[in-house]
């Protein structure tokens, strides 16, 4: 079920800024790893050329080789590997047009899903994995844009797994979420790293450190250091990570 | 700055706004009064139901002509919508760098063109061909001036539609086209529906186009491909006409035209309605 992802000398750009540069890494098959870096290292980019919504950016292009599971998504179809590679996003957005229900099975309903049970079945266990299903089910046919901040944050991620990817990329869901919802989030990756690929990009090194196995340390486009996330926070390698980690620029 | 003085400012503003407001709308509230005034008296029941009177006979409506103005309202939009949208989300969506460019610069030109031009090009490609005038040249003729309309404020509410919608469902693994169609067109759809309905309530009440495509009729039309009475038409000429019962009567054509135009897009809204529509 979860997937490993290998990337081998990936380069991005948005037109002439040269953002990611000839990073390496490997992605453990069914761990939680966590990108951090200050604003601007290329993170963001970095996890969407894991599934390639970068390139979505009028300007904006990737080379390179990332193999998940051996292959490579730059030579299919990316509708084919955002399905295997799920997203959610800084700011939670529902589709504002739709009910929580609707939202829940947006990914499988839109490719074609009509059957009503199996919608159902879907978007309860969707839910349920998103830990959202007790707080809504009884108003499934209200507005998902009506849902609280962080309620609207599972949502996105409820929707994120019905379509069963193996490896749901995270870019700073927390962000814009209170000490509490941030809570009920990070519990909610905990337990959904069990059976999936997770790799989380945060500004909160605190967060980090209290759900990811691995962390990658990005600076200005460039993979600097990445370990055991445990290893990495006490006994940094690399100079440059130590003084991000201890606060001193970032 | 005291207090006391920026509560002055504030208050002097918004009531500059306000007076601002208020003109803009006030030439509005006359022209509706005016009608109204002018206009009610000759409303009636006939008005809706009866083909206009031989000349020198009192009373008689514009029934032809209210059917005529829906009949070439209704062509204009079978023919004018499905274009006007789907080259707004052409518009919109294309990855292309130049095509959109070239015809977003062509669409606002056709908008710049006068109607009495689009009347001569209709009559040109249909009412010379066939060899008569009709309501299906006059609904064309519609058309082409509502197309450039809608298909640029369909573009400008696809493009207000958040960059990350997009985005959630193309993460999702749905197509471009899919994304296009059921998620970024819904959440635009009041936005677009108010462009369509600006659009509508703008050929209602062209009459330049209608004069040598549609042309007019006294009596009910014949058919699609024959001559067509229409609201503006009859009102233009029972306006020039020296009957004082025809002026009453053009007055009421106008206020019913209003009225139509109202009714249209009340139902066009209510029709069109999200079930969320505090989303917007």
């Amino acid at each position: 079920m979860a997937d490993g992802i290998l990337v081998k000398q990936l380069n991005a750009w948005f037109g002439v800024t040269h953002v990611l540069k000839d990073v390496d890494l490997s992605v453990t098959p069914g761990g939680l790893t966590a990108i951090i870096g200050p604003s601007g290292c290329g993170k963001s980019t970095f996890v969407r050329c894991l599934n390639r919504m970068h390139e979505v950016i009028p300007g904006a292009r990737a080379t390179g080789t990332v193999l998940l599971e051996g292959d490579d998504l730059y030579a299919q179809d990316p509708v084919v590997i955002r399905r295997r590679v799920g997203m959610v996003f800084q700011k939670a957005n529902p589709f504002p047009t739709m009910s929580v229900f609707d939202n829940a099975v947006a990914g499988i309903r839109l490719a074609g899903v009509r059957n009503r049970a199996r919608l159902r079945e879907a978007a309860e266990r969707a839910l349920r994995q998103a830990a959202l299903w007790d707080e809504v089910k009884d108003q499934l046919g209200r507005s998902g844009a009506s849902l609280s901040g962080g309620q609207q944050q599972r949502l996105c991620i409820a929707r994120a797994l019905a379509v069963e990817p193996s490896v749901l990329l995270m870019d700073e869901p927390c962000s814009a979420l209170d000490p509490i919802a941030t809570a009920k989030i990070e519990e909610l990756m905990l337990d959904l790293r069990r059976h999936l690929t997770i790799v989380i990009v945060t500004h909160n090194m605190q967060q980090a450190a209290r759900v990811s196995e691995w962390t990658a340390f990005f600076l200005m486009g460039e993979l600097i250091e990445m370990g055991v996330t445990k290893e990495l926070f006490t006994t940094p390698r690399d100079s440059r990570t130590e003084a991000y980690i201890t606060g001193r620029f970032g | 700055m005291t207090t006391r003085g920026r509560h002055v400012k504030s208050a002097a503003i918004g009531g500059l706004t306000a007076v601002a407001a208020l003109v803009v709308v006030t030439p509005l509230l006359l022209v509706f009064g005016f009608l109204l005034y002018q206009g009610a008296a000759a409303v009636n029941l006939d008005f809706f139901t009866h083909l206009p009177k031989p000349v020198g006979e009192v009373g008689g409506g514009m029934a032809n002509a209210i059917v005529g103005s829906l009949i070439l309202l209704a062509l204009a939009a079978a023919l004018g919508l499905p274009l006007g949208i789907l080259g707004g989300m052409y518009l919109a969506e294309s990855q292309d760098r130049r095509l959109p460019l070239i015809l977003r610069f062509l669409a606002d030109v056709l908008n710049g063109v006068p109607s009495i031009v689009i009347g001569i090009f209709a009559y040109t490609v249909l009412v010379l061909p066939m060899r008569r005038f009709s309501a299906l040249a006059g609904g064309f003729a519609l058309a082409v001036i509502m197309v450039p309309i809608v298909l640029r404020t369909t573009e400008e509410m696809l493009r207000l539609v958040p960059r990350t919608l997009r985005e959630a469902g193309l993460g999702l693994g749905l197509s471009r086209w899919k994304v296009a169609v059921r998620v970024v067109l819904p959440t635009a759809r009041a936005g677009i529906v108010t462009g369509v309905m600006v659009s509508i309530a703008r050929v209602a009440g062209e009459t330049a186009p209608l004069l040598f495509t549609a042309f007019g009729n006294r009596f009910w039309h014949g058919g699609l491909d024959q001559p067509i009475a229409a609201l503006p038409l009859q009102i233009f000429a029972y306006a020039i006409a020296p009957y004082d019962d025809w002026h009453r009567q053009a007055w009421a054509g106008a206020l019913v035209l209003i009225g139509l135009v109202f009714v249209v897009s009340l139902a066009a809204r209510v029709a069109t309605r999200g079930r969320y529509s505090a989303a917007r």
